[in-house]
């Protein structure tokens, strides 16, 4: 790694040795630091410090007005306790995590598949899957998605097309949390752009030996391509994972800022900035902050840990 | 012929009637499906162009208006109170630009300090890069806004951009990274020998060669800071300080839902910018997604 390692005078043991390699391991020190004190400043004030500060903030009581008063643990208790909406925005957070990323991981998986075959026109339609994900986290795309979903918008007026009745799923409390799962699957494109980048890198030898030896494509599917993969999904898995349950602009737009109807598209974040930027709670919404940065990193580690009995690393069977 | 290499052409004619086949299937999911994803892009486009009370007529299924018009894009590029859509696009754009500048300059000067030094704790440092990747933002979003409400920044853009001149998108710094390890040293060492300091070998040889990754930061930065939505939302409190993320959301509460077509407009041309920015450099930002993702 070091630039000691690969010179040749590697191999020449001497005394010395040992010293200069530390001196030339750290010969950067001045100018890495140089280099490095924009970000160390961001690193401190925009990151570190903040993170600090919202976990004593979470102890205290503050409206930005009088100085934060300590109350201890009792913005916690609260949250736990006597705050149904609290409880109800996890429910709801679940709901659409546990739906919305197996599904558009799914999705992306099968497309990316599909749009790996050698057809014509194959660039085109990579396109047309794309594009939605890097529209689809827009205010516009909201906008656009509360028509669509309420009682005079396209999605209704299909429904009766087949003869089903046409209710507006923005106003029903049991169906707005879908328009908001069917937004996150519709923008699949991006995990999908990350499967076939690690589709093209499996060597096509595996599969030429597997038809040589009379695997069927199906076979083939199972026995290479998954195994192969396992290493992206895992990464898209974490990746989707931690951007849903930070999700805010679609259930800020189609409730009007709300949580509405009935709570039933209460995020967790639109929660924590209806408590801390319109109720002006701040030390209520920095806990609320600490227990997404604890929730987050826990499902991170579990995913971590549990990634050992799934993930394929091909240095693994070597080891 | 004989009868052996008869039965492997007509298994081969017949595999390839198959594959035919098969791609005539596979085709007509694919468009299938082409049609279900950009169905309510098409349809919003056309309402645009309707007048307001053919958008929900009978024929309401049909994106193609019957009367074509542009009184949607005036009547909603006025936009509901005193300040225009042109002053919110104005906005967007000034945010975009300075994130974009902060941007590149933090990042790639920590990405190249990452990259080629050897410092002190320079694996914890780049530990906490990476775990910055995954720190959720409503974590920090509170003190951050207590620091600039103290400063009185709030109601302007700075908090919008000041931060991204201190490398806080970890993403980018991470990208960058990765592309200068694929740089050789030996440019870097040629320069050295010839008496370039750390600082000219960053500007007048990695700096270059980093463009495309410079490129795919520009991109993403714009589309990302294009589309936020939260930030923007607490710090930008004054109609003449909004950014169309913004506006629009106001636009909508303003209305009350009475001028879709307006709204129509409105969400289309915001959507432009990043549009066109998908048609002219849509293979870096797959590039960029796939070497962040996978190496």
């Amino acid at each position: 790694m070091t630039a000691v390692e690969s010179e040749p005078r590697r191999a020449v043991a001497t005394a010395a040795r040992p010293r200069r390699r530390v001196r030339r391991q750290h010969g950067d020190n001045l100018a890495g630091y140089l280099f490095l004190i924009p970000w160390l400043i961001g690193v401190v004030v925009f990151v570190a410090g903040p993170t600090l500060a919202s976990l004593y903030l979470s102890f205290t009581n503050f409206n930005l007005l009088s100085a934060p008063r300590w109350v201890g643990l009792q913005n916690y208790i609260q949250l736990f306790t006597v705050d149904p909406r609290y409880l109800h925005s996890i429910v709801v957070t679940v709901i659409y995590v546990v739906f919305s990323v197996p599904l558009s991981l799914i999705a992306a998986l099968v497309l990316a598949l599909l749009l790996n075959a050698k057809i014509k026109g194959v660039g085109i339609y990579r396109s047309i899957y794309y594009v939605p994900s890097l529209l689809g986290g827009s205010v516009a795309i909201a906008i656009l998605w509360r028509q669509i979903f309420d009682s005079n918008g396209i999605f209704s007026k299909l429904l009766q097309l087949f003869g089903l009745p046409a209710t507006s799923w923005i106003s029903s409390p049991g169906l707005a949390i879908w328009t908001l799962i069917f937004l996150h699957i519709w923008q699949f494109g991006s995990p999908m752009v990350i499967f076939l980048a690690g589709l093209k890198q499996i060597p096509a030898e595996l599969y030429e030996a597997a038809s040589t030896e009379g695997a069927s494509k199906w076979r083939q599917l199972r026995s290479i391509t998954l195994p192969l993969l396992t290493p992206i999904v895992f990464f898209n898995l974490i990746l989707t994972l931690i951007n849903s349950f930070q999700a805010f602009t679609p259930a800020y737009v189609v409730s009007s800022g709300t949580g509405g109807p009935l709570d039933s598209t209460l995020f967790y974040t639109l929660y924590l900035y209806i408590n801390g930027f319109t109720n002006f709670r701040m030390g209520y919404a920095s806990a609320q902050g600490w227990v997404l940065l604890i929730v987050v990193g826990v499902f991170t580690a579990i995913a971590f840990i549990t990634s050992r009995y799934w993930v394929y690393y091909e240095d693994s069977e070597k080891r | 012929m004989t009868a052996s290499a008869l039965t492997v052409a007509r298994t081969r004619r017949r595999r390839g009637r198959q594959d035919r086949a098969s791609h005539a299937v596979l085709h007509i999911v694919l468009i299938a499906g082409s049609i279900v994803m950009i169905y309510p892009l098409i349809w919003m486009i056309g309402a645009s162009f309707k007048p307001e009370n053919e958008i929900f007529s009978g024929a309401i299924l049909n994106p193609f208006p019957a009367h074509f018009s542009w009184s949607n894009y005036v009547s909603g590029w006025a936009g509901s109170g005193e300040i225009t859509f042109g002053q919110f696009f104005l906005n967007s754009l000034l945010v975009c630009v300075g994130a974009i500048v902060g941007n590149l300059i933090s990042c790639s000067l920590a990405a190249y300090s990452f990259a080629r030094m050897r410092f002190k704790l320079r694996g914890l440092w780049f530990a906490v890069m990476l775990g910055m990747l995954m720190l959720p933002f409503p974590v920090t979003i509170v003190p951050q806004y207590i620091m600039f409400h103290a400063l009185g920044w709030t109601n302007s853009i700075l908090p919008l951009i000041i931060p991204k001149f201190f490398g806080v998108e970890s993403f980018f710094v991470f990208l960058m990274i990765q592309f200068i390890r694929t740089i050789p040293r030996e440019l870097e060492q040629a320069a050295q020998v010839d008496g370039a300091n750390r600082f000219q070998i960053f500007v007048r040889v990695v700096l270059p060669l980093l463009t495309p990754a410079l490129v795919t930061t520009t991109i993403f930065t714009f589309i990302w800071t294009w589309n936020d939505f939260f930030s923007q939302l607490i710090y930008l409190g004054k109609p003449e300080r909004y950014t169309v993320a913004v506006g629009l959301q106001s636009f909508l509460d303003a209305t009350g839902q009475s001028q879709w077509g307006a709204m129509f407009a409105m969400t289309t041309l915001s959507l432009i910018p990043v549009f066109l920015l998908f048609l002219f450099f849509q293979r870096r930002l797959v590039e960029g997604i796939a070497t962040t993702g996978l190496k």
